[in-house]
């Protein structure tokens, strides 16, 4: 068994491609330089920009479309102050026949730094990165149902903000598990940083099976699953399975595993609700829960950026350090 | 052609010899083991000390990617790796471009397999056409053209009216027809078991009901039409359970394994192996157990290589998307003999799911060492260890899970037909005399 393809030999962060076998240490670290970057932008205003990565080459490579991802990235790449190139790989060379690697090669020889990958097939960052040279680093921008390891990091930052630790917390993840990549992501990361009970609520059609095995409670009714939790993490349906063989109607989702502010109220009085986006209001959430009190999913959105700035300054070696100055 | 093969430990799993031997060949025959027949004068002597004499391996199923897919494999480089590993007689499945449906092509196939060195090549007929699972083929025809079993390879036979008379028709003609058991619908667009890594990697899966509910089917129109069934490569516990049931209950039907599901679970899928993308999919570890177990209590007759060479660029993809498959063919005996080992089973009783078993199910006069029977040879070195490595095998399909790996046990001399077809380069030259 090959050593852990995230880490280098003395346990730095060389590639992020799945939060699954990253230790707590590195996630915390992540977290922390995350703050730092919050607190410089409050500090000063108007300097939103930072030299840590000036003159750094990231390629946002996308293989699946996602606008609102790969702004994000971007976003923080700029604010870094590196060069950004965006690549919807779905309309040039793969429509051509060239295969991934082939793709990955012809960008490496043009003077990149890191890759920014999103792919509908799970596995494919850590492809790329058994690939690269050794100065390219791979950020997994979701890939398949696997992995969105930075979703799953901010929402960790997100939770840990307003909830100040994981050792004493109670997390419900509900709705499309089978599907999400941010729930498995999100997944990993709880029970890496010692959230003592994770919960995953929905119905049979849409958990894997042996789901128990990744370290989670299974519930099928919110009203056993939402019952004094500190979070509630929710996750979006996609349309197409919305109805078919997995559910018969967005109605009746809506009915049993729809957040409703009924249902939120058997969570703990000052529970938070979070989703990574873009909402189904009135599918998995009611407008009353996504724009009430307890939600803090815009705060998801904006702490987004500054994970994302983490992630590639602890990549580009800058680090903490450079964070802190 | 005298061919005297000196001082080599003879092991014939049929009749449970294992003892040092001479075997004398002559004519495409062996024609004495032990003592040299009257006025037997040798062209040709090997020297077997510290070789196992087996009879030639006789593999179930392995694809030679003729005719269509020669960008994977060709006939002549498949066949050589088939000797290179010690088979003599082997079964192409009929998934090839065009698949084997029409006499025309498997005339033609057998009419190049026969004039090219390496091992004796039964093509698998299509059972339907196109192998779309809707007409039947011309199997009467096809059989007197040489396919001795029909099958769907790994196309999906939606219709079960259509397995039904598929049935009717081979048992009306005996013949028998090799169905690898999936649901088609249970299966769809799955890539992995449906286990703890599918989970965790959120793969597409192929749960163990796409078997059994398969295998069930497939039992209950036996039972109907008392047709002659093999079904290949089994992967779940569930379904060996089934198999050990219906042979109790004394249904004509025998079972094989791919020789990689003897060793590999989902866990080897873990770190995203494009190599262990095989189908059926590699299972839990209890699945694996139960292969195991399967083989030692004889409800598994046969260990096949489901050898399928594979492209880089069709390998080098994120797994999902990767063709499935392994090359397997050089792998099947050592693989086999490291069953053995682990499993404390005798090497005579091994070599049987190599040999006279699969000559069985596939009805052919190989597996054997006695007088009379055809000189199909295997001579090896059960300990000579080598590492797995795309310079290592002979095969074009470089696509293996153990590449990297010490093999312990390597084929010296390939004898087809009573003459050497494959020797090892560096072992011993043979001293005339």
């Amino acid at each position: 068994m090959s050593a852990n393809p995230q880490l280098t030999e003395d346990g730095r962060l060389r590639h992020l491609l799945t939060l699954e076998g990253l230790p707590a240490r590195i996630l915390t670290q992540i977290l922390d330089t995350a703050a730092s970057f919050i607190a410089v932008s409050a500090q000063e205003r108007d300097v939103k920009k930072v030299p840590l990565l000036r003159g750094k080459a990231i390629f946002n490579i996308f293989f699946e479309n996602s606008t609102r991802t790969r702004t994000t990235f971007e976003i923080a790449a700029k604010r870094l102050s590196a060069d950004v190139v965006n690549l919807n790989i779905n309309a040039s060379s793969q429509s051509k026949g060239e295969t991934l690697l082939d793709t990955v090669a012809n960008l490496s020889a043009m003077q990149a730094d890191m890759f920014i990958v999103r792919h509908a097939a799970a596995g494919a960052s850590h492809l790329i990165a058994r690939h690269v040279a050794p100065h390219i680093s791979v950020i997994n921008a979701g890939d398949g149902r696997c992995a969105h390891p930075t979703q799953g990091l901010l929402d960790m930052y997100t939770l840990r903000h307003y909830k100040g630790a994981f050792h004493n917390l109670r997390v419900a993840i509900v709705g499309d598990v089978l599907h999400s990549r941010v729930a498995r992501s999100q997944i990993h990361a709880l029970t890496t940083l010692g959230c003592p009970e994770v919960r995953v609520v929905a119905p049979r059609t849409l958990l894997p099976r042996d789901v128990q095995n990744l370290g989670v409670h299974v519930f099928h009714k919110m009203s056993e699953g939402l019952r004094d939790v500190d979070a509630v993490l929710m996750l979006r349906l996609q349309n197409e399975r919305m109805r078919g063989s997995r559910l018969p109607s967005a109605g009746e989702y809506y009915k049993h595993w729809g957040l409703t502010p009924d249902k939120l109220k058997l969570a703990r009085p000052d529970a938070i609700v979070m989703h990574p986006g873009p909402m189904n209001r009135g599918v998995e959430i009611d407008s009353a829960v996504a724009d009430g009190m307890q939600s803090v999913i815009l705060s998801q959105v904006t702490f987004g950026i500054a994970v994302r700035m983490a992630v590639m300054s602890l990549l580009a070696g800058a680090g903490a350090t450079g964070a802190q100055t | 052609m005298k061919i005297h093969i000196r001082n080599g430990r003879v092991i014939d799993p049929a009749s449970g010899l294992d003892a040092v031997r001479d075997v004398f060949v002559a004519a495409g025959h062996i024609v004495g083991v032990g003592a040299a027949p009257a006025d037997f004068h040798a062209n040709q002597v090997i020297d077997a000390g510290g070789l196992v004499i087996c009879p030639g391996l006789v593999d179930l199923s392995v694809r030679l990617r003729e005719p269509g897919l020669e960008y994977r494999a060709t006939l002549e480089s498949e066949m050589h790796a088939a000797a290179v590993g010690g088979v003599t007689s082997l079964a192409c499945p009929p998934d090839t471009d065009p698949p084997l449906d029409e006499p025309g092509l498997v005339e033609m196939l057998k009419f190049r397999a026969k004039h090219m060195p390496g091992p004796r090549v039964y093509p698998i007929g299509a059972l339907t056409r196109e192998l779309k699972g809707e007409r039947l083929t011309e199997m009467a025809e096809l059989n007197e053209a040489g396919c001795m079993a029909f099958s769907q390879a790994d196309a999906p036979l939606v219709d079960t009216q259509v397995l039904l008379r598929a049935m009717e028709y081979a048992k009306t003609f005996e013949l028998p027809i090799w169905l690898r058991p999936q649901d088609p619908h249970l299966g769809r667009e799955g890539v992995a078991h449906d286990g703890v890594v599918a989970a965790r990697h959120g793969l597409p899966p192929i749960p163990v009901p796409a078997e059994t509910v398969a295998i069930s089917t497939i039992l209950l129109l036996v039972r109907e039409t008392g047709a002659r069934v093999h079904l290949a490569r089994l992967s779940s516990r569930a379904g060996i359970e089934m198999v050990r049931r219906a042979k109790h209950d004394g249904l004509p039907i025998t079972c094989d394994v791919g020789v990689h599901h003897v060793h590999l679970s989902e866990m080897d899928t873990a770190n995203f192996d494009a190599n262990c993308h095989l189908i059926p999919p590699l299972r839990s570890q209890r699945d694996r157990d139960a292969i195991r177990k399967g083989l030692a209590d004889g409800t598994i007759d046969a260990i096949c290589s489901d050898h399928a060479p594979v492209d880089d660029d069709a390998k080098e993809l994120p797994f999902q998307e990767a063709e499935p498959g392994a090359t397997g063919v050089e792998l099947l005996l050592p693989l086999t003999l490291k069953w053995a080992r682990e499993a404390d089973i005798p090497l005579a009783r091994a070599l049987g799911y190599l040999t006279h078993q699969p000559a069985r199910i596939l009805g052919v006069d190989a597996g054997h060492i006695a007088a009379g029977r055809p000189a199909d040879l295997c001579l090896f070195d059960p300990d000579a260890a080598w590492i797995v490595s795309p310079s290592n095998l002979a095969s074009l399909g470089k696509n293996s899970p153990y590449l990297g790996l010490e093999m312990q046990g390597r084929v010296q001399y390939t004898l087809i037909d009573g003459h050497v077809d494959f020797r090892r380069d560096g072992h011993r030259q043979p001293n005339h005399g």
